[in-house]
């Protein structure tokens, strides 16, 4: 039975069972991935017209107020992301680590649950929940601190960004909370229980045993958020109805990229864009698993 | 004062007389107030589906008249199935009328093909990485790895112009094969069928099961659990998928629910009720997937971060 042509045979398997994705990965990803450094060297007018134009096109969208623009308002959402919404969800996770399993199930159930609405319907739906004075969320408001009913949160260029940071908190939360609970199951109780009987507050145990415990799920949840972060597009699209809200307030990188490419015509700047923000992508999440000095794949 | 800021000082209250009454056993008092908090939260992310439903039913002229439901007495004049009707109405378009059915027939057929394509596709590769030696074998994970830092949208501008020039523009074609064997997927199922025994896959061999086979029949069942988890992932992806059908399928009947729906609240149109009817029922089917994969998914998820 093991004659040599049942051996080839074995050895040439991994070869058949990887050829889809060889093939696929040089005409949808390889060839692509060589026009667009080639296409953001070109101008394009139409669909036949190109000409190099060498590095005019990244010289034009790193000149762009508007890029710029685009370059804060996705940072500051990024900041917000990481250092709102993560430990949100971190405190959510540890209020629910030590319920019961049933109680922990359902409550993880409820708050995972935007998830299952895709950006566009979100982005619609907050947008009427964010109507001065009859929205769900303008009364809220004033039901609760007695301010911001006739709040134009997506009229007001200084309300338009907070008002994608809550939608994007409503939707976000329980899906890094997941993640957070899953690292806090593995935090050693013994552990826990010897810092206690040595004396140590809540706030000890937190900084010195859990935190050090959960660093893998949070370096990969900070790296995995902060590139979604940078490629926000649906939500803030839906929200303010395929605009990018009054002087620009709701533009970020990626509508920046869909604008110039798909509504100007202009895939030359497009493909720029996208590859000064891979680097900026790249740049971020090295650094970022540089400091936290676990160097592993998110896998 | 009112009533919410009434509720939220009793809910206080409590709080303090349990932790005044029970002064040896302050967990109690905590424990309740962890529950009130999570009780809290799950009351403000649960808000906005409550209102969808109501809305929903809502005559389109009175949306924004109250926060949820009107009161009782308004309820046989106000609540209707208006935004229902005029949903399931057909649509003229370029290639005659068109019916609400028809997206979303659309849409569970792409999802339902994606979701098949791409799980097939992506085990199939991460067998083929788990279980088996071969030249080149590093490289090609080296250069999978290298490929997941570049975001996708680098690649929207060349790729929409290779769907236009080999005529796969305004075909289902264009959205599922393109992204037919997911990198994400491939690590996934690696990791899942690195841990299967070698001796089970030489079992069957020396039974005279082919290779393909011994993927099919021995292994996949072993891996139910993560493929249950990537099923989910990839079908919300694929159901919710806005931007794919947007830039590549221009026939309106051969549009998907989000592409749909938001027609109705462009710049242009403002009917909110049918939007929301519609995106009620939008919802159900990744609803429905989601209870009945609910632990797979959960922990098919989180694995992968937590092994690290």
């Amino acid at each position: 039975m093991k004659n040599a042509k049942y051996k080839a045979y074995v050895k040439r398997t991994p070869y058949m069972f990887l050829a889809p994705y060889i093939c696929l990965t040089c005409i949808f990803f390889l060839y692509p991935l060589i026009s667009a450094v080639i296409l953001s060297f070109q101008q394009t007018n139409g669909p036949k017209s190109r000409a190099f134009v060498g590095l005019s096109n990244y010289a034009f969208v790193l000149t762009d107020p508007d890029f710029r623009k685009a370059v804060s308002n996705t940072v500051i959402y990024a900041i917000f992301s990481i250092f709102l919404q993560l430990p949100l969800s971190l405190g959510l996770a540890m209020l629910l680590n030590t319920a019961k399993d049933k109680t922990k199930g359902f409550f993880r159930l409820i708050i995972f649950s935007p998830n299952l609405v895709g950006q566009i319907f979100v982005g619609v739906i907050f947008s009427v929940l964010f109507v001065p004075r009859y929205g769900l969320f303008n009364r809220f408001m004033q039901d609760l601190l007695r301010w911001g009913l006739e709040n134009r949160w997506l009229g007001n260029p200084s309300l338009v960004l907070p008002a994608i940071i809550i939608t994007a908190l409503w939707m976000y939360v329980g899906f890094n909370m997941i993640y957070f609970l899953a690292g806090l199951q593995s935090v050693d109780k013994s552990l826990i229980e010897a810092a206690r009987i040595d004396g140590a507050n809540a706030w000890q145990v937190f900084w010195n045993v859990t935190l050090p415990a959960i660093k893998p799920v949070a370096t990969f949840v900070v790296v995995m958020s902060t590139i979604g972060s940078f490629q926000l597009f649906e939500l803030p699209f839906a929200l303010l109805k395929g605009e990018f809200g009054p002087s620009s307030s709701g533009l970020f990188i990626v509508s920046y990229l869909y604008s110039m490419a798909f509504r100007a015509g202009d895939l030359g700047t497009g493909a720029a864009v996208g590859w000064i923000l891979t680097l900026m992508i790249m740049a971020i999440s090295l650094a970022q698993i540089k400091i936290s000095g676990t160097m592993k794949e998110g896998q | 004062m009112n009533r919410l800021h009434i509720f939220l000082l009793c809910l206080a209250g409590i709080f303090v007389v349990l932790y005044a009454m029970l002064p040896k056993r302050p967990h109690i008092a905590f424990t309740y107030l962890r529950y009130v908090i999570l009780i809290l939260i799950a009351s403000v992310v649960l808000a906005p589906f409550v209102w969808l439903v109501c809305s929903a039913f809502k005559d389109p002229t009175v949306l924004m008249k109250y926060s949820f439901l009107p009161p009782p007495s308004e309820w046989s004049k106000e609540l209707n199935l208006k935004n229902f009707i005029e949903l399931f109405k057909s649509q003229p378009s370029m290639e005659g009328k068109v019916y609400f059915w028809q997206y979303i027939i659309n849409s569970l057929f792409l999802a339902g093909t994606t979701t098949v394509v791409q799980m097939f596709f992506s085990s199939l590769g991460g067998y083929s990485l788990a279980k088996y030696e071969f030249r080149g074998k590093k490289f090609i994970m080296l250069f999978m790895l290298a490929s997941m830092m570049i975001p996708g949208v680098v690649l929207l501008a060349p790729v929409y112009k290779l769907i236009v020039n080999i005529g796969l523009m305004d075909t289902y074609w264009a959205l599922v094969v393109p992204g037919a064997c997911s990198v994400f997927g491939m690590f996934l199922f690696r990791q899942a069928m690195v841990g299967v025994p070698n001796d089970l896959i030489e079992a069957g061999r020396i039974d005279g099961c082919s290779e393909f086979s011994i993927y099919l029949n021995l292994i996949m069942p072993l891996v139910r659990p993560m493929t249950g988890a990537f099923c989910l992932v990839v079908f919300l992806g694929s159901w919710n998928n806005f931007l794919g059908p947007q830039v590549y399928i221009n026939a309106q009947s051969k549009l998907t629910l989000p592409v749909v729906l938001n027609q109705y609240v462009g710049v242009y149109a403002n009917q909110y009720g049918v939007f929301l009817a519609g995106t009620l029922l939008a919802i159900i089917p990744p609803a429905i997937l989601f209870f009945c994969l609910q632990k797979e998914f959960i922990s098919g998820l989180s694995s992968g971060a937590v092994k690290g």
